[in-house]
Protein backbone atom coordinates (compact mmCIF):
# COMPACT_ATOMS: atom_id res chain seq x y z
CA UNK A 1 0.00 0.00 0.00
CA UNK A 2 1.00 3.48 -0.89
CA UNK A 3 2.17 6.02 1.35
CA UNK A 4 -0.78 8.11 0.07
CA UNK A 5 -2.70 5.26 0.35
CA UNK A 6 -2.29 4.82 3.62
CA UNK A 7 -3.35 8.81 4.47
CA UNK A 8 -6.27 8.43 3.05
CA UNK A 9 -7.48 6.73 6.21
CA UNK A 10 -7.30 10.19 8.10
CA UNK A 11 -7.44 13.69 6.72
CA UNK A 12 -5.09 14.15 3.95
CA UNK A 13 -3.16 16.88 2.47
CA UNK A 14 -1.73 16.57 -1.12
CA UNK A 15 -0.30 19.50 -3.32
CA UNK A 16 0.64 19.85 -6.89
CA UNK A 17 4.24 20.55 -7.76
CA UNK A 18 5.19 21.27 -11.46
CA UNK A 19 8.51 19.68 -13.32
CA UNK A 20 10.44 22.75 -14.34
CA UNK A 21 10.75 24.51 -17.50
CA UNK A 22 14.48 23.59 -17.96
CA UNK A 23 16.84 20.37 -17.16
CA UNK A 24 17.62 21.89 -13.30
CA UNK A 25 14.88 20.82 -10.98
CA UNK A 26 17.04 22.47 -7.94
CA UNK A 27 14.92 25.32 -7.17
CA UNK A 28 11.44 23.28 -7.18
CA UNK A 29 12.94 20.59 -5.22
CA UNK A 30 14.18 23.13 -2.75
CA UNK A 31 10.31 24.07 -2.19
CA UNK A 32 9.48 20.30 -2.17
CA UNK A 33 11.80 19.66 0.51
CA UNK A 34 9.72 21.99 2.90
CA UNK A 35 6.61 19.84 2.29
CA UNK A 36 8.11 16.34 3.21
CA UNK A 37 6.38 14.86 6.14
CA UNK A 38 3.80 17.55 5.83
CA UNK A 39 1.64 16.79 2.97
CA UNK A 40 0.69 13.02 1.96
CA UNK A 41 1.82 13.36 -1.75
CA UNK A 42 2.90 15.93 -4.51
CA UNK A 43 1.12 15.86 -7.60
CA UNK A 44 3.61 16.11 -10.70
CA UNK A 45 2.22 17.55 -13.83
CA UNK A 46 2.46 16.43 -17.28
CA UNK A 47 2.74 19.23 -19.61
CA UNK A 48 0.18 20.44 -17.95
CA UNK A 49 -2.17 22.89 -20.36
CA UNK A 50 -0.13 21.57 -23.19
CA UNK A 51 3.17 23.78 -22.23
CA UNK A 52 6.00 21.77 -22.54
CA UNK A 53 7.95 21.03 -19.05
CA UNK A 54 10.49 18.24 -17.73
CA UNK A 55 8.69 14.65 -18.16
CA UNK A 56 6.60 14.28 -14.90
CA UNK A 57 7.96 11.01 -14.54
CA UNK A 58 11.39 11.90 -14.22
CA UNK A 59 10.67 14.84 -11.72
CA UNK A 60 8.58 11.81 -10.19
CA UNK A 61 11.58 10.40 -9.28
CA UNK A 62 13.63 13.27 -8.72
CA UNK A 63 11.10 13.92 -5.74
CA UNK A 64 10.88 10.44 -4.43
CA UNK A 65 14.68 10.94 -4.11
CA UNK A 66 14.23 13.59 -1.53
CA UNK A 67 11.83 11.88 0.49
CA UNK A 68 8.44 13.13 -1.18
CA UNK A 69 5.46 10.83 -2.22
CA UNK A 70 4.92 11.50 -5.66
CA UNK A 71 1.84 11.12 -7.62
CA UNK A 72 2.52 10.89 -11.14
CA UNK A 73 -0.26 12.45 -13.64
CA UNK A 74 -0.10 10.88 -16.63
CA UNK A 75 -2.08 12.73 -19.38
CA UNK A 76 -3.22 10.79 -22.79
CA UNK A 77 -2.48 13.58 -25.41
CA UNK A 78 1.10 12.78 -25.85
CA UNK A 79 1.98 9.37 -25.48
CA UNK A 80 0.13 5.83 -27.37
CA UNK A 81 -0.54 2.91 -25.62
CA UNK A 82 3.22 1.71 -25.75
CA UNK A 83 4.75 4.40 -24.62
CA UNK A 84 2.30 4.75 -21.54
CA UNK A 85 2.90 1.05 -20.41
CA UNK A 86 6.77 1.94 -20.96
CA UNK A 87 6.85 4.75 -18.48
CA UNK A 88 4.01 2.71 -16.14
CA UNK A 89 7.10 0.00 -16.32
CA UNK A 90 9.65 2.29 -15.74
CA UNK A 91 7.36 4.13 -12.64
CA UNK A 92 7.17 0.62 -11.18
CA UNK A 93 11.00 0.63 -11.36
CA UNK A 94 11.53 3.82 -9.55
CA UNK A 95 8.99 3.04 -7.05
CA UNK A 96 6.44 4.97 -7.71
CA UNK A 97 2.91 3.69 -6.84
CA UNK A 98 0.16 6.59 -7.52
CA UNK A 99 -0.63 7.53 -10.90
CA UNK A 100 -2.98 9.76 -11.39
CA UNK A 101 -5.15 10.16 -14.77
CA UNK A 102 -6.28 12.65 -17.39
CA UNK A 103 -6.94 13.58 -20.53
CA UNK A 104 -5.19 16.50 -21.12
CA UNK A 105 -5.65 20.11 -22.43
CA UNK A 106 -5.46 19.74 -26.60
CA UNK A 107 -2.57 20.73 -27.76
CA UNK A 108 -3.30 23.96 -29.85
CA UNK A 109 -4.26 24.81 -25.97
CA UNK A 110 -0.36 25.18 -25.24
CA UNK A 111 3.00 26.20 -26.30
CA UNK A 112 3.17 23.76 -29.25
CA UNK A 113 0.19 24.04 -30.99
CA UNK A 114 1.28 21.99 -34.31
CA UNK A 115 2.28 18.77 -32.10
CA UNK A 116 0.04 15.77 -32.85
CA UNK A 117 -2.31 14.89 -30.23
CA UNK A 118 -2.01 11.43 -29.76
CA UNK A 119 -5.20 10.38 -27.28
CA UNK A 120 -4.59 6.93 -28.34
CA UNK A 121 -6.07 6.02 -24.90
CA UNK A 122 -8.91 7.81 -23.01
CA UNK A 123 -8.42 8.67 -19.36
CA UNK A 124 -10.64 5.60 -18.38
CA UNK A 125 -8.67 3.34 -20.94
CA UNK A 126 -5.73 4.36 -19.36
CA UNK A 127 -6.82 4.04 -15.79
CA UNK A 128 -7.93 0.22 -16.68
CA UNK A 129 -4.64 -0.30 -18.65
CA UNK A 130 -2.38 0.67 -15.38
CA UNK A 131 -4.48 -1.62 -13.27
CA UNK A 132 -4.37 -4.50 -15.31
CA UNK A 133 -0.42 -4.19 -15.77
CA UNK A 134 -0.20 -3.33 -12.14
CA UNK A 135 -1.38 -7.13 -11.28
CA UNK A 136 0.77 -8.46 -14.68
CA UNK A 137 -1.48 -7.89 -17.61
CA UNK A 138 -0.13 -6.08 -20.85
CA UNK A 139 -2.82 -4.36 -22.69
CA UNK A 140 -2.36 -6.86 -25.23
CA UNK A 141 -3.46 -9.27 -22.73
CA UNK A 142 0.15 -11.11 -22.65
CA UNK A 143 1.21 -11.74 -19.01
CA UNK A 144 4.15 -9.02 -17.77
CA UNK A 145 6.68 -10.51 -14.59
CA UNK A 146 7.92 -8.56 -12.08
CA UNK A 147 5.28 -5.84 -11.53
CA UNK A 148 4.39 -3.92 -8.84
CA UNK A 149 0.86 -2.21 -7.73
CA UNK A 150 -0.36 1.05 -8.50
CA UNK A 151 -2.44 3.30 -6.42
CA UNK A 152 -4.91 4.66 -9.33
CA UNK A 153 -7.00 8.09 -9.33
CA UNK A 154 -8.73 10.70 -11.29
CA UNK A 155 -9.66 13.73 -11.43
CA UNK A 156 -13.27 15.78 -11.52
CA UNK A 157 -14.61 19.10 -12.22
CA UNK A 158 -17.73 19.70 -9.60
CA UNK A 159 -18.46 22.46 -11.57
CA UNK A 160 -19.01 20.77 -15.00
CA UNK A 161 -22.47 20.92 -16.44
CA UNK A 162 -24.42 18.70 -17.18
CA UNK A 163 -23.16 17.32 -13.71
CA UNK A 164 -25.28 13.88 -14.32
CA UNK A 165 -22.37 13.29 -17.22
CA UNK A 166 -19.82 14.08 -14.85
CA UNK A 167 -20.68 11.63 -12.62
CA UNK A 168 -21.46 8.93 -14.88
CA UNK A 169 -17.92 9.32 -15.72
CA UNK A 170 -16.69 9.30 -12.27
CA UNK A 171 -18.67 6.11 -11.80
CA UNK A 172 -16.99 4.78 -14.83
CA UNK A 173 -14.06 5.54 -13.65
CA UNK A 174 -14.54 3.80 -10.32
CA UNK A 175 -15.27 0.80 -12.42
CA UNK A 176 -11.62 1.39 -14.30
CA UNK A 177 -10.04 1.40 -11.15
CA UNK A 178 -9.98 5.13 -9.77
CA UNK A 179 -9.91 5.09 -5.78
CA UNK A 180 -9.36 8.90 -5.20
CA UNK A 181 -10.27 12.16 -6.88
CA UNK A 182 -8.95 15.22 -7.25
CA UNK A 183 -11.22 18.33 -8.11
CA UNK A 184 -10.90 21.77 -9.31
CA UNK A 185 -10.26 24.21 -6.76
CA UNK A 186 -12.94 25.11 -4.87
CA UNK A 187 -13.78 28.86 -3.08
CA UNK A 188 -16.69 28.30 -0.78
CA UNK A 189 -18.17 25.86 1.63
CA UNK A 190 -21.60 25.66 0.79
CA UNK A 191 -20.37 24.47 -2.96
CA UNK A 192 -18.42 22.04 -1.43
CA UNK A 193 -21.02 20.66 0.81
CA UNK A 194 -23.32 20.00 -2.46
CA UNK A 195 -20.66 18.12 -4.00
CA UNK A 196 -19.83 16.16 -1.27
CA UNK A 197 -23.60 15.34 -1.03
CA UNK A 198 -23.73 14.71 -5.11
CA UNK A 199 -20.69 11.95 -4.76
CA UNK A 200 -21.83 10.66 -1.47
CA UNK A 201 -21.78 6.50 -1.28
CA UNK A 202 -19.33 6.37 -4.31
CA UNK A 203 -16.29 3.94 -3.83
CA UNK A 204 -13.49 6.51 -3.64
CA UNK A 205 -11.68 9.53 -1.93
CA UNK A 206 -12.72 12.84 -2.91
CA UNK A 207 -9.67 15.18 -2.36
CA UNK A 208 -11.13 18.85 -2.42
CA UNK A 209 -8.91 21.28 -4.75
CA UNK A 210 -7.56 24.32 -2.84
CA UNK A 211 -6.16 27.03 -4.53
CA UNK A 212 -4.69 30.39 -2.59
CA UNK A 213 -5.57 33.57 -4.63
CA UNK A 214 -2.07 35.71 -4.89
CA UNK A 215 -4.54 39.29 -6.08
CA UNK A 216 -6.51 40.56 -8.78
CA UNK A 217 -4.16 39.33 -11.20
CA UNK A 218 -4.53 35.49 -10.82
CA UNK A 219 -8.47 35.98 -10.17
CA UNK A 220 -8.87 37.18 -13.92
CA UNK A 221 -6.57 34.57 -14.58
CA UNK A 222 -8.58 31.85 -13.19
CA UNK A 223 -12.12 33.40 -14.00
CA UNK A 224 -11.28 33.66 -17.83
CA UNK A 225 -8.62 30.63 -18.40
CA UNK A 226 -8.85 27.96 -15.48
CA UNK A 227 -12.45 27.58 -13.66
CA UNK A 228 -15.75 27.21 -15.46
CA UNK A 229 -17.25 28.80 -12.36
CA UNK A 230 -16.25 32.28 -11.68
CA UNK A 231 -14.45 33.08 -7.80
CA UNK A 232 -17.37 34.18 -5.43
CA UNK A 233 -17.67 37.98 -5.25
CA UNK A 234 -17.13 38.12 -1.12
CA UNK A 235 -13.79 35.71 -1.87
CA UNK A 236 -12.45 37.92 -4.78
CA UNK A 237 -13.28 41.07 -2.30
CA UNK A 238 -11.76 39.88 0.44
CA UNK A 239 -8.27 39.53 -1.14
CA UNK A 240 -8.74 42.72 -3.33
CA UNK A 241 -8.99 44.35 -0.20
CA UNK A 242 -6.39 43.31 1.84
CA UNK A 243 -2.91 45.35 2.50
CA UNK A 244 -1.01 42.17 1.71
CA UNK A 245 -3.33 40.39 -1.05
CA UNK A 246 -0.42 37.48 -1.38
CA UNK A 247 -0.93 36.72 2.70
CA UNK A 248 -4.59 37.13 2.80
CA UNK A 249 -4.88 34.47 0.08
CA UNK A 250 -2.82 32.54 1.79
CA UNK A 251 -4.72 32.99 4.95
CA UNK A 252 -8.49 32.35 3.14
CA UNK A 253 -6.79 29.27 1.72
CA UNK A 254 -5.40 28.32 5.04
CA UNK A 255 -8.40 28.49 7.05
CA UNK A 256 -10.43 26.61 4.19
CA UNK A 257 -8.38 23.92 4.32
CA UNK A 258 -8.98 23.43 8.04
CA UNK A 259 -12.85 24.26 7.88
CA UNK A 260 -12.32 20.77 5.50
CA UNK A 261 -11.11 18.44 8.26
CA UNK A 262 -14.60 17.43 9.57
CA UNK A 263 -16.12 17.54 5.99
CA UNK A 264 -14.23 15.71 3.11
CA UNK A 265 -11.40 12.89 2.77
CA UNK A 266 -8.68 15.38 2.46
CA UNK A 267 -7.65 18.42 0.26
CA UNK A 268 -5.22 18.86 -2.85
CA UNK A 269 -3.69 21.80 -3.06
CA UNK A 270 -2.92 23.90 -6.43
CA UNK A 271 -0.91 27.10 -5.52
CA UNK A 272 -0.54 27.66 -9.92
CA UNK A 273 2.48 29.31 -10.70
CA UNK A 274 3.34 30.47 -6.87
CA UNK A 275 5.06 27.23 -5.61
CA UNK A 276 6.71 28.98 -3.09
CA UNK A 277 4.19 29.72 -1.32
CA UNK A 278 3.28 26.68 -1.14
CA UNK A 279 5.93 26.29 2.86
CA UNK A 280 4.24 29.64 4.03
CA UNK A 281 1.09 28.09 3.29
CA UNK A 282 1.77 24.96 5.51
CA UNK A 283 2.69 26.99 8.21
CA UNK A 284 -0.72 28.71 8.30
CA UNK A 285 -3.09 25.70 8.09
CA UNK A 286 -0.74 23.95 10.84
CA UNK A 287 -1.44 26.76 12.63
CA UNK A 288 -4.58 26.96 12.37
CA UNK A 289 -5.48 23.20 12.91
CA UNK B 1 -36.02 15.09 -55.78
CA UNK B 2 -32.52 14.56 -56.30
CA UNK B 3 -30.07 16.31 -55.49
CA UNK B 4 -28.20 18.92 -57.92
CA UNK B 5 -24.84 18.15 -56.65
CA UNK B 6 -23.09 15.48 -53.91
CA UNK B 7 -24.30 16.04 -50.67
CA UNK B 8 -20.53 13.98 -49.52
CA UNK B 9 -17.46 15.81 -50.47
CA UNK B 10 -13.58 16.42 -50.31
CA UNK B 11 -13.50 19.43 -49.39
CA UNK B 12 -10.70 21.97 -50.32
CA UNK B 13 -8.85 25.40 -50.15
CA UNK B 14 -6.97 26.62 -52.91
CA UNK B 15 -3.52 27.22 -52.15
CA UNK B 16 -2.41 30.91 -51.97
CA UNK B 17 -1.11 31.62 -55.52
CA UNK B 18 2.22 32.68 -54.53
CA UNK B 19 2.77 28.66 -53.09
CA UNK B 20 0.89 27.47 -56.57
CA UNK B 21 3.55 29.64 -58.32
CA UNK B 22 6.60 28.49 -56.01
CA UNK B 23 4.97 24.92 -57.09
CA UNK B 24 5.18 26.38 -60.97
CA UNK B 25 9.31 25.89 -60.81
CA UNK B 26 9.80 27.94 -63.70
CA UNK B 27 7.73 25.95 -66.39
CA UNK B 28 6.78 28.50 -69.15
CA UNK B 29 3.83 26.93 -69.88
CA UNK B 30 0.82 24.70 -68.10
CA UNK B 31 -2.44 22.48 -68.76
CA UNK B 32 -4.95 23.00 -65.92
CA UNK B 33 -7.02 20.07 -64.63
CA UNK B 34 -10.39 21.04 -62.13
CA UNK B 35 -12.66 18.55 -61.14
CA UNK B 36 -16.58 18.53 -61.97
CA UNK B 37 -17.14 16.88 -58.80
CA UNK B 38 -15.93 18.13 -55.61
CA UNK B 39 -13.78 20.91 -56.53
CA UNK B 40 -16.59 22.56 -58.18
CA UNK B 41 -18.59 22.17 -55.33
CA UNK B 42 -16.47 23.84 -53.29
CA UNK B 43 -15.72 26.53 -55.76
CA UNK B 44 -11.76 25.76 -55.99
CA UNK B 45 -11.74 23.78 -59.53
CA UNK B 46 -14.85 24.44 -61.56
CA UNK B 47 -15.33 25.65 -64.92
CA UNK B 48 -14.65 29.77 -63.43
CA UNK B 49 -11.54 28.66 -60.65
CA UNK B 50 -10.06 27.14 -63.85
CA UNK B 51 -10.11 30.38 -65.98
CA UNK B 52 -9.17 32.57 -63.14
CA UNK B 53 -6.28 30.73 -62.49
CA UNK B 54 -5.19 30.48 -66.24
CA UNK B 55 -5.65 34.48 -66.00
CA UNK B 56 -3.86 34.80 -62.96
CA UNK B 57 -0.74 32.72 -64.63
CA UNK B 58 -0.68 34.57 -68.10
CA UNK B 59 -0.14 37.73 -66.03
CA UNK B 60 2.40 36.16 -64.64
CA UNK B 61 3.97 35.62 -67.82
CA UNK B 62 3.29 31.66 -67.77
CA UNK B 63 1.39 30.40 -70.89
CA UNK B 64 -1.89 27.93 -70.12
CA UNK B 65 -2.13 25.68 -73.06
CA UNK B 66 -5.24 24.47 -72.35
CA UNK B 67 -7.81 23.39 -69.46
CA UNK B 68 -10.61 20.67 -68.50
CA UNK B 69 -13.35 19.54 -65.47
CA UNK B 70 -13.30 16.23 -65.76
CA UNK B 71 -16.35 14.54 -64.52
CA UNK B 72 -14.24 13.63 -61.88
CA UNK B 73 -10.46 14.22 -61.16
CA UNK B 74 -10.08 10.70 -58.86
CA UNK B 75 -10.62 7.90 -62.12
CA UNK B 76 -7.67 7.23 -62.99
CA UNK B 77 -8.57 5.18 -66.20
CA UNK B 78 -10.79 8.31 -67.18
CA UNK B 79 -7.92 10.83 -66.59
CA UNK B 80 -6.06 8.47 -68.94
CA UNK B 81 -8.45 8.99 -71.49
CA UNK B 82 -8.89 12.66 -71.34
CA UNK B 83 -4.91 12.18 -71.62
CA UNK B 84 -5.48 10.96 -74.91
CA UNK B 85 -7.98 13.68 -75.89
CA UNK B 86 -6.24 16.86 -74.96
CA UNK B 87 -2.42 14.93 -76.12
CA UNK B 88 -1.17 17.72 -78.15
CA UNK B 89 -2.63 20.69 -75.47
CA UNK B 90 -0.78 18.33 -72.83
CA UNK B 91 2.08 17.90 -74.80
CA UNK B 92 3.24 21.48 -75.40
CA UNK B 93 2.79 22.16 -71.39
CA UNK B 94 5.44 21.89 -69.26
CA UNK B 95 3.69 20.92 -66.33
CA UNK B 96 -0.40 19.88 -65.62
CA UNK B 97 -1.56 22.03 -62.55
CA UNK B 98 -4.32 20.11 -60.97
CA UNK B 99 -7.31 22.24 -59.45
CA UNK B 100 -8.64 19.29 -57.06
CA UNK B 101 -8.20 17.14 -54.30
CA UNK B 102 -4.88 15.78 -53.21
CA UNK B 103 -7.26 12.12 -54.90
CA UNK B 104 -7.37 14.12 -57.78
CA UNK B 105 -3.70 15.73 -58.08
CA UNK B 106 -2.21 11.59 -57.85
CA UNK B 107 -4.26 10.15 -60.55
CA UNK B 108 -3.14 13.17 -63.13
CA UNK B 109 0.29 12.34 -61.71
CA UNK B 110 -0.12 8.45 -62.29
CA UNK B 111 -1.52 8.38 -65.34
CA UNK B 112 0.07 11.19 -67.53
CA UNK B 113 3.97 11.53 -67.80
CA UNK B 114 4.29 15.10 -66.84
CA UNK B 115 5.64 17.06 -63.45
CA UNK B 116 2.16 17.42 -61.85
CA UNK B 117 1.62 20.59 -59.19
CA UNK B 118 -0.78 20.72 -56.88
CA UNK B 119 -3.07 23.74 -56.55
CA UNK B 120 -5.38 22.94 -53.58
CA UNK B 121 -5.09 21.89 -49.91
CA UNK B 122 -7.34 18.94 -48.98
CA UNK B 123 -9.26 19.36 -45.78
CA UNK B 124 -11.70 16.57 -44.51
CA UNK B 125 -14.43 14.77 -46.12
CA UNK B 126 -17.77 17.03 -45.44
CA UNK B 127 -21.52 16.70 -44.88
CA UNK B 128 -22.85 19.51 -46.69
CA UNK B 129 -25.89 21.43 -45.59
CA UNK B 130 -26.49 24.50 -47.82
CA UNK B 131 -23.95 25.73 -50.57
CA UNK B 132 -20.42 26.43 -49.08
CA UNK B 133 -21.39 25.25 -45.47
CA UNK B 134 -19.49 22.19 -45.05
CA UNK B 135 -19.04 20.09 -41.85
CA UNK B 136 -16.90 16.95 -40.82
CA UNK B 137 -18.84 14.00 -39.09
CA UNK B 138 -16.75 11.04 -40.71
CA UNK B 139 -12.85 10.05 -41.21
CA UNK B 140 -13.56 7.03 -42.26
CA UNK B 141 -11.42 5.26 -39.35
CA UNK B 142 -12.33 1.83 -40.24
CA UNK B 143 -13.99 0.88 -37.03
CA UNK B 144 -17.11 2.53 -36.87
CA UNK B 145 -18.82 3.03 -33.01
CA UNK B 146 -21.86 4.99 -34.57
CA UNK B 147 -24.08 2.36 -32.51
CA UNK B 148 -22.56 3.27 -29.24
CA UNK B 149 -22.81 6.77 -29.56
CA UNK B 150 -25.97 7.55 -30.38
CA UNK B 151 -25.13 7.92 -34.27
CA UNK B 152 -22.58 10.74 -33.16
CA UNK B 153 -18.99 10.31 -34.08
CA UNK B 154 -16.87 11.20 -31.60
CA UNK B 155 -13.49 10.20 -33.11
CA UNK B 156 -14.05 12.67 -35.62
CA UNK B 157 -16.65 15.38 -33.41
CA UNK B 158 -14.05 15.41 -30.47
CA UNK B 159 -10.74 16.78 -31.15
CA UNK B 160 -9.49 14.45 -28.63
CA UNK B 161 -11.50 11.42 -29.90
CA UNK B 162 -12.60 10.14 -26.67
CA UNK B 163 -14.94 6.77 -26.33
CA UNK B 164 -15.61 7.06 -22.90
CA UNK B 165 -17.28 10.28 -22.39
CA UNK B 166 -16.21 14.54 -22.70
CA UNK B 167 -13.06 15.46 -21.24
CA UNK B 168 -13.53 18.01 -18.70
CA UNK B 169 -12.89 21.14 -20.47
CA UNK B 170 -16.32 21.94 -21.93
CA UNK B 171 -17.04 25.56 -21.55
CA UNK B 172 -20.54 26.10 -21.16
CA UNK B 173 -21.42 23.19 -23.12
CA UNK B 174 -18.67 24.12 -25.93
CA UNK B 175 -15.91 22.50 -27.10
CA UNK B 176 -12.52 23.86 -25.06
CA UNK B 177 -10.78 23.58 -28.66
CA UNK B 178 -13.02 25.22 -31.12
CA UNK B 179 -16.02 27.26 -29.09
CA UNK B 180 -18.17 27.24 -31.82
CA UNK B 181 -19.20 23.89 -31.73
CA UNK B 182 -21.05 22.19 -28.95
CA UNK B 183 -19.25 19.37 -27.26
CA UNK B 184 -20.53 16.03 -29.52
CA UNK B 185 -20.17 14.20 -26.07
CA UNK B 186 -22.74 16.39 -24.35
CA UNK B 187 -25.12 15.72 -27.58
CA UNK B 188 -24.77 12.20 -27.16
CA UNK B 189 -25.69 12.30 -23.69
CA UNK B 190 -28.25 14.88 -24.69
CA UNK B 191 -29.70 12.43 -27.31
CA UNK B 192 -29.93 9.05 -25.53
CA UNK B 193 -31.21 10.39 -22.62
CA UNK B 194 -34.12 12.04 -24.84
CA UNK B 195 -34.36 8.13 -26.12
CA UNK B 196 -34.10 6.44 -22.91
CA UNK B 197 -30.95 4.77 -23.70
CA UNK B 198 -28.47 6.17 -21.65
CA UNK B 199 -27.43 2.87 -19.75
CA UNK B 200 -25.44 1.85 -22.78
CA UNK B 201 -23.09 4.53 -21.68
CA UNK B 202 -21.91 3.16 -18.42
CA UNK B 203 -19.97 -0.02 -20.38
CA UNK B 204 -16.53 1.06 -21.11
CA UNK B 205 -15.66 1.05 -24.07
CA UNK B 206 -12.44 -0.30 -25.11
CA UNK B 207 -9.37 1.08 -26.94
CA UNK B 208 -9.87 1.59 -30.50
CA UNK B 209 -7.62 -1.00 -32.81
CA UNK B 210 -6.03 1.54 -34.47
CA UNK B 211 -4.25 -1.02 -37.15
CA UNK B 212 -7.87 -0.49 -39.31
CA UNK B 213 -6.49 3.14 -39.74
CA UNK B 214 -3.22 2.55 -41.06
CA UNK B 215 -2.82 3.77 -44.33
CA UNK B 216 -2.81 3.49 -47.21
CA UNK B 217 -6.06 1.39 -47.79
CA UNK B 218 -6.61 -0.29 -51.27
CA UNK B 219 -9.71 -3.28 -51.76
CA UNK B 220 -8.99 -5.49 -54.64
CA UNK B 221 -12.27 -7.20 -55.23
CA UNK B 222 -13.51 -9.08 -58.33
CA UNK B 223 -16.37 -7.36 -60.11
CA UNK B 224 -19.08 -9.87 -59.62
CA UNK B 225 -22.17 -9.26 -62.07
CA UNK B 226 -25.44 -7.94 -61.46
CA UNK B 227 -27.94 -9.69 -61.77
Amino acid sequence: MSKFQESLSRFCITAEIPPPKGADASSYLRIAEKTVGRVDGVNVTDNQRGMMRMSSLVFCKLLKDIGCEPIWQVACRDRNRLALQSDMLGAMAFGIENLCAMTGDFPTMGDNPDARPVYDLDSMQLLKAANDLARGVAMNGKPVKNVRPFFTGAVINPFYEPFELELLKTKKKIAAGARFFQTQPFFDIPSVEKFLGTVKGLDAAFLIGVTPLKGEKMITFLNEKVLTTPIPAEVTARITGAADQTREGLLAAAEFVNAMRNRAHGVHLMPIGQEENLPPLLDMIEAGK
Amino acid sequence: MALRYNALVIITKQKPFAEILKGVRGAQSLFIFGCGDCATLCRTGGEAEIAAMAEKLAAEGVTVTGGTVPHTTCHELDVQRIGRQFKEEIGKSGAILVLACGAGVQAVGDSLDKPVISGCDSLFIGNSKRQMNFYEKCSACGDCVLNETAGLCPETRCPKGLLNGPCGGAVRGMCEVDQTNKCVWIEIYERLKSQGRLDGLMEITAPKERRKANMPHKIEQPVRSAK
